[in-house]
C-alpha cells in the first residue's frame, strides 16, 4: 500500500469546496478527525465580522449524539447536572457532565428537538462515556457527527442575513430556542445559539443541501458584510464572551492522570448549572460534599492592566509575588472591549468577585525580553455582552 | 407501608444472617427477606430424592471464621471434621492427603509438600486477618483506621522476613501450575493441589492469580475439612436461629423486586408480592449485580460504579451432581472407611486445565474435574439407612453453554459426568436410583446468584480488596445512601465464611448511628 492510495488524511466537511474556494491562508488542523482552518483570510478581519457583521463558522466537526428513548430523559437528568425536565422541546440547553467524582468530563449543548428527542453536540467524542450512562437504561444513542453538518452565524447583522435568506418567522426565536424551515425539500434546523457571545444563530441540516445552503446563506449575506471565519477567530470571540473551552481552560477528567488536575464545575464558575434538587446525577455526590467543604479552584475572569497579554501569566495574590496562586488559561487583548482580559484558574479562597490580583507578563520588544507585574480585578460579567444577544426579536442592522 | 425497620437484609444466605444476627444484638430492629422458602441461600440442605438430602450448593466447611462463631456465639456439630483427600488413579493407586502429609508419593514429594503447605499457610495466616477487616481505602479520604490497616498489612508482610516477603510478593500473582510443576513430581499430586486452587472459580491452573485463590482457600481454618452434621442447612439454621434469638424477623418465600430510593436515599423494598417495607438502611446478601442492576437500578446510582458494576466477572463455571445410591459404589484401592473422606478427580495439573479451556468457549469439560463426597457415610439424617448419597462439585460447566442450557443438555452432561466417574467406579451406574445436576444457570435460578458463581464475583486480584465488589465501593457502604452489601461479592469474597457479613454488619455499626 501507499499513501497515494488514502483518499484523504482529514475528513472535508460538505462545505469545504466553498472554503477551498475563498481560502488564503491554506492553515488548517485537525478537529476530531475533520480538517477545520484556523482561518481563511487574516484573523483580525474575521474577529471583526462576528463583532461588526456576520461571521459564518464550520461546524460540522462538532460531536452530535442523537438521543432517543423512553428513558431519553431519565437518561440526560443522570448523564448531565442540570435540571434536563425544564428544557422543553424547542429549547437548546447549555450543560456539563461530571464522572462520579465531580469532575468536569465535558460541557455541550443539547437540543430537545421533538418531545423525547435530543441531539447532544460538543467539541469533544464521547461514545464510550455515554454508552456506559446508558446500562441499565432504555435509550439508545447515535452519532449523528457526520449525518449532519452546521455552520455558526454570528454577528450583528446574523439576523437580517437569514431574514434576507428567506427564514420568515426567524424573528420569533427567542436565546436558546430552536425552529425548523423547509429549505429546499430538507429540514433546516435553526437555533439561536453560539459560541461568541453576540447575536447568532446555528444552521443544521444534512450533507447533501450544504453547498446549496452555504450559497444561499453567502448571497443573502453579501450586503451585510458576511464572511466565512476559522477558529482562531472564534478564539477570541468565545474569551471575550467569558466562555471555557476544553483543553484550554480546563482539562476533561478522562484525560486527567493526576489528581487534582481536573476540574468541578463549582470550580469552572458552572454553579448555576448544578442543581442539587435532582436526588441523582453523576457526580452529586461528590459536588455535594464538595460544596459542603469548599473547592480548591476557582475559574476567573481577569481585567488586567495595561494592553500587555497576558498569556500563560502566573497569578498572585501580590504585586511583590511570592507563591503563585494560580494562573491564565487563555489572554487576549479586547479590541470591542479596549480591554486587556484573561480566564484563569486560582486556589481558593483566592479570586472572589473585586479582588485584586497581579498576573506576570512575559513580553519581547526587539527580541529582549521584559517582565511586568500587572494588576488585574476579578469581574463577574462577561466581558463582552451586548443587549442585542438577547434582544427578540432582534434589531436589523 | 406497614411497620418500620432500622434495617432490612434482602436475602437470609449465611452472610445476610451472620450480619442481621449482630444488627441485632447491637440492638437494631431488623427485618430479613428471603426469596426461597428457606434460609441458608448456596449453604442449604435440600431433599433432591425422596428420603435423600444432600447440601445443594457448599457441602465442605473449611472457611468459617472463628470471629464469627464466637460473636455469634454458634456451635457447629459436625458429622465428620478432618476429612482426608484421595486424589484418585484410575489404577488405584491413589494420593493420599491429610494436612501437611501426603502418601503415595516418593519422599522427596513428601518433604517438599510439607514445606510447600508451611509457606502457603504462613501467608494465608497473613492473609486471614486481612479477611476479617474492611479492606483499607487507599484514596485521599483514608481514614485513620484505613491508614492503620494498610500500615499493618505492610508491616505483616515485611515482617515476614526478606526473603519470605520476596517470596509472597513473587508467588501473590502467579499461577498454580507454576508452582506445582516445580516443585511435584507426582501428577495426582500436581492435579489435587491445581484442583484445590481453581475450585468454583473460572480460572485454570495456568491462569494467574491462582496462587492467591489456594491461600484464600487456606485462610480460615488451614482447609480443615469438615462435614456438618444434616448438611451444609444446618448452619445456617443455627445461624437463623442466633439472628431469631437476637430479635431479628426473618421471613422467607418473599423476593424483593427492588429497593426503593427516595430522595437519592434507600429508603426500603418492595417485594414480588407487592408488599413494601420501609427502613433507614438496606443491606443486600445478593450478589452486587443483581444488587445494583436489578433492585437499586442503573438510575439511581452514577455512571462510573455502574460501569464497573456491570463489568464484575462473574460467571460460574461450578456444577453440584447429587447421586441417590443404593449402595455405596467399589473403587479399587479404597477402602470402606475413607468414603468418609473426600475424593478428588484431577489426574494431573494438565487434564485440569483442559478441563477447563472447553469453558472458555461455552463448552462443558469433555474430561471434567470432581469433588466427591460421600454425606451419608458419616450422616444417617441424609439417606435411608443401607443406602447413601452422592455429593460432587463439578468444573467446568459453563454458566453460559453455546447452545444454551435445556433438559436434552443437562441429562448429556449428566451421563458424561457419570461415564467418567465410572472409569473410577466401575458400579456406579447400577447403583444410581435418582439424580440432579445444578449448572451454574440452575443456581442462578434457584439461589439468585448472577452466573451461579461460588464468590458472588470472580475471585481475582482485580476483585479483591480494595477493588471488590469494585474500586471505590469496597467498604460495604454503596454509593447511594443507606444502601450496604453483605454477600459473598465483597470482601473478602465467597464460601461459608461469614466474614463479609460480619465485616459488613460492623461496618454498619461504625458508621451509621442510631436516629
Ligand atoms: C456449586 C457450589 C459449591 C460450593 N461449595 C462450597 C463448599 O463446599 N464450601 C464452601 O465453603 N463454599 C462453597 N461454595 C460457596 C458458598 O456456597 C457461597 O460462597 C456462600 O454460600 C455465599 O453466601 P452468601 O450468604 O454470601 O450468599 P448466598 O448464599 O448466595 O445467599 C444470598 C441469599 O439472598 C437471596 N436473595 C437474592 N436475591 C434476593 C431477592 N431479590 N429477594 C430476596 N432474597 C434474595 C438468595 O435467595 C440467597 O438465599 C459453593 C458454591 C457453589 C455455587
Amino acid at each position: 500500500m501507499t499513501i497515494a492510495e488514502v483518499e484523504q488524511g482529514r475528513l472535508r466537511s460538505p462545505f469545504f469546496p466553498r472554503q477551498a474556494e475563498l481560502d488564503r491562508l491554506f492553515r488548517w488542523h485537525e478537529w476530531k478527525g475533520y480538517a477545520s482552518a484556523d482561518g481563511f483570510y487574516d484573523t483580525t478581519l474575521e474577529y471583526f465580522s462576528v463583532r461588526n457583521s456576520t461571521g459564518v463558522f464550520d461546524l460540522t466537526p462538532m460531536t452530535k449524539y442523537r438521543i432517543t428513548g423512553p428513558d431519553a430523559l431519565d437518561y440526560l437528568n443522570r448523564l448531565v447536572t442540570r435540571d434536563m425536565s425544564k428544557i422543553k422541546p424547542g429549547r437548546v440547553a447549555y450543560a456539563v457532565w461530571c464522572d462520579d467524582e465531580g469532575q468536569v468530563i465535558d460541557d455541550g449543548t443539547i437540543f430537545h428537538l421533538r418531545q423525547g428527542e435530543y441531539r447532544l453536540c460538543s467539541q469533544e467524542r464521547h461514545m464510550a462515556w455515554l454508552t456506559a450512562a446508558a446500562i441499565g437504561m432504555e435509550v439508545s444513542i447515535v452519532d449523528e457527527t457526520e449525518d449532519v453538518c452546521g455552520l455558526a452565524v454570528q454577528g450583528p447583522t446574523s439576523f437580517s442575513v437569514l431574514q434576507a435568506m428567506g427564514l420568515d418567522g426567524i424573528e420569533n426565536l427567542r436565546p436558546f430556542g430552536l425552529t425548523t424551515f423547509d429549505f429546499q425539500g430538507t429540514e433546516l434546523m435553526v437555533s439561536r445559539t453560539g459560541f461568541t457571545g453576540d447575536l447568532g444563530y446555528e444552521l443544521w441540516l444534512t450533507p447533501d443541501k450544504a453547498i446549496e445552503l452555504w450559497d444561499a446563506l453567502f448571497d443573502a449575506g453579501k450586503l451585510y458584510g458576511i464572511m466565512a471565519m476559522g477558529t482562531e477567530a472564534l478564539e477570541h470571540a468565545r474569551v471575550e464572551a467569558g466562555f471555557i473551552a476544553a483543553y484550554i481552560d480546563f482539562l476533561p477528567a478522562d484525560v486527567t492522570v493526576r489528581t487534582g488536575r481536573s476540574r468541578s464545575p463549582l470550580e469552572l464558575g458552572l454553579e448555576w448549572l448544578v442543581d442539587f434538587k435532582k436526588p441523582n446525577f453523576n457526580g452529586r455526590r461528590a459536588l455535594a460534599e464538595e460544596k459542603r467543604n469548599g473547592s480548591a479552584w476557582r475559574l476567573v475572569k481577569l481585567d488586567i492592566e495595561g494592553n500587555k497579554e497576558a498569556h500563560n501569566s502566573y497569578i498572585y495574590a501580590g504585586k511583590k509575588g511570592g507563591k503563585n496562586i494560580g494562573f491564565v488559561t487563555s489572554a487576549m487583548w479586547s479590541p470591542v472591549c479596549k480591554q486587556n482580559i484573561a480566564l484563569g484558574t486560582v486556589q481558593a479562597p483566592h479570586g472572589k468577585v473585586g479582588d485584586k490580583l497581579y498576573v506576570e507578563i512575559y513580553y519581547q520588544r526587539e527580541m529582549h525580553w521584559s517582565r511586568v507585574m500587572a494588576e488585574a480585578t476579578v469581574v463577574d460579567k462577561p466581558f463582552w455582552d451586548p443587549p442585542r444577544k438577547r434582544a427578540t426579536p432582534p434589531g436589523p442592522y | 407501608m406497614s411497620e418500620r425497620y432500622d434495617t432490612i437484609v434482602v436475602g437470609a444466605g449465611h452472610n445476610g444472617l451472620v450480619c442481621a444476627s449482630l444488627l441485632g444484638k447491637a440492638g437494631r430492629k431488623v427485618l430479613v427477606l428471603e426469596a426461597n422458602d428457606r434460609v441458608g441461600g448456596a449453604a442449604v440442605t435440600r431433599e433432591f430424592a425422596d428420603g435423600y438430602s444432600v447440601s445443594s450448593c457448599a457441602h465442605l466447611l473449611y472457611q468459617l471464621q472463628s470471629q464469627v462463631t464466637k460473636d455469634l456465639g454458634l456451635k457447629v456439630e459436625l458429622a465428620r471434621d478432618k476429612l482426608g483427600t484421595v486424589a484418585l488413579s484410575a489404577d488405584g493407586k491413589h494420593v493420599r492427603i491429610n494436612g501437611n502429609d501426603v502418601s503415595g508419593v516418593g519422599d522427596e514429594d513428601v518433604a517438599s509438600y510439607r514445606d510447600f503447605r508451611k509457606r502457603m499457610t504462613r501467608f494465608a495466616d497473613l492473609l486471614k486477618t486481612y479477611l476479617n477487616k474492611t479492606a483499607p481505602r487507599l484514596a485521599k479520604d483514608a481514614s485513620k483506621s484505613d491508614m492503620l490497616t494498610l500500615a499493618q498489612l505492610g508491616f505483616d508482610i515485611r515482617r515476614l522476613g526478606r526473603k519470605e516477603m520476596q517470596e509472597f510478593l513473587r508467588l501473590i500473582g502467579m499461577n498454580i501450575r507454576d508452582e506445582v510443576t516445580e516443585r511435584f513430581e507426582s501428577d495426582l499430586l500436581r492435579g489435587a493441589v491445581s484442583f484445590d486452587a481453581v475450585l468454583g472459580t473460572h480460572l485454570g491452573p495456568r491462569s494467574p492469580n491462582t496462587i492467591m485463590t489456594y491461600l484464600y482457600r487456606l485462610a480460615g481454618s488451614h482447609a480443615r475439612l469438615s462435614q456438618p452434621a444434616g448438611g451444609m442447612g444446618s448452619v445456617t439454621e443455627a445461624l437463623a436461629h442466633s439472628a431469631r434469638e437476637n430479635g431479628v424477623t426473618i421471613r422467607t418465600g418473599m423476593k424483593v423486586k427492588r429497593i426503593v430510593v427516595q430522595n437519592g436515599r434507600a429508603a426500603g423494598v418492595e417485594t414480588e408480592s407487592g408488599e413494601t417495607f420501609s427502613s433507614r438502611l438496606v443491606v443486600s446478601n445478593a450478589d452486587p449485580k443483581s444488587t445494583i442492576m436489578n433492585l437499586v437500578g442503573a438510575r439511581n446510582v452514577e455512571t462510573g460504579f455502574t460501569r464497573r458494576v456491570h463489568h464484575i466477572r462473574m460467571r460460574g463455571d461450578a456444577a453440584k451432581l447429587h447421586l441417590a445410591l443404593d449402595g455405596l459404589p467399589s473403587i479399587a484401592g479404597v477402602e470402606k472407611r475413607e468414603f468418609a473422606d473426600r475424593f478428588v478427580i484431577a489426574p494431573d495439573e494438565v487434564y485440569v486445565e483442559r478441563a477447563f479451556n472447553h469453558a472458555k468457549y461455552g463448552e462443558t469439560s469433555a474430561k471434567p474435574v470432581f469433588e466427591i463426597t460421600f454425606p451419608s457415610f458419616r450422616d444417617d439424617s441424609l439417606a435411608p439407612t443401607g443406602k447413601h448419597v452422592m455429593s460432587a462439585i463439578v468444573q467446568y460447566v459453563p454458566y453460559e453453554l453455546r447452545e444454551g442450557w435445556s433438559d436434552g443438555a443437562r441429562d448429556a452432561f449428566t451421563k458424561l459426568a457419570i461415564d467418567t466417574l465410572s472409569e473410577y467406579m466401575p458400579d456406579l451406574p447400577q447403583r444410581i436410583t435418582a439424580s440432579e445436576l445444578l449448572t451454574p444457570a440452575d443456581i442462578e435460578q434457584q439461589f439468585h446468584i448472577s452466573g451461579g458463581h461460588w464468590h458472588h464475583g470472580e475471585l481475582v486480584l482485580d476483585q479483591f480488596l480494595f477493588t471488590r465488589p469494585v474500586g471505590g465501593a469496597h467498604q460495604y457502604a454503596m454509593p447511594l445512601d443507606g444502601l450496604y452489601l453483605c454477600g459473598a461479592g465483597t470482601h473478602p469474597g465467597g464460601g461459608v465464611s461469614g466474614a463479609a457479613g460480619r465485616n459488613a454488619a460492623r461496618a454498619i455499626l461504625k458508621s451509621e448511628k442510631v436516629v
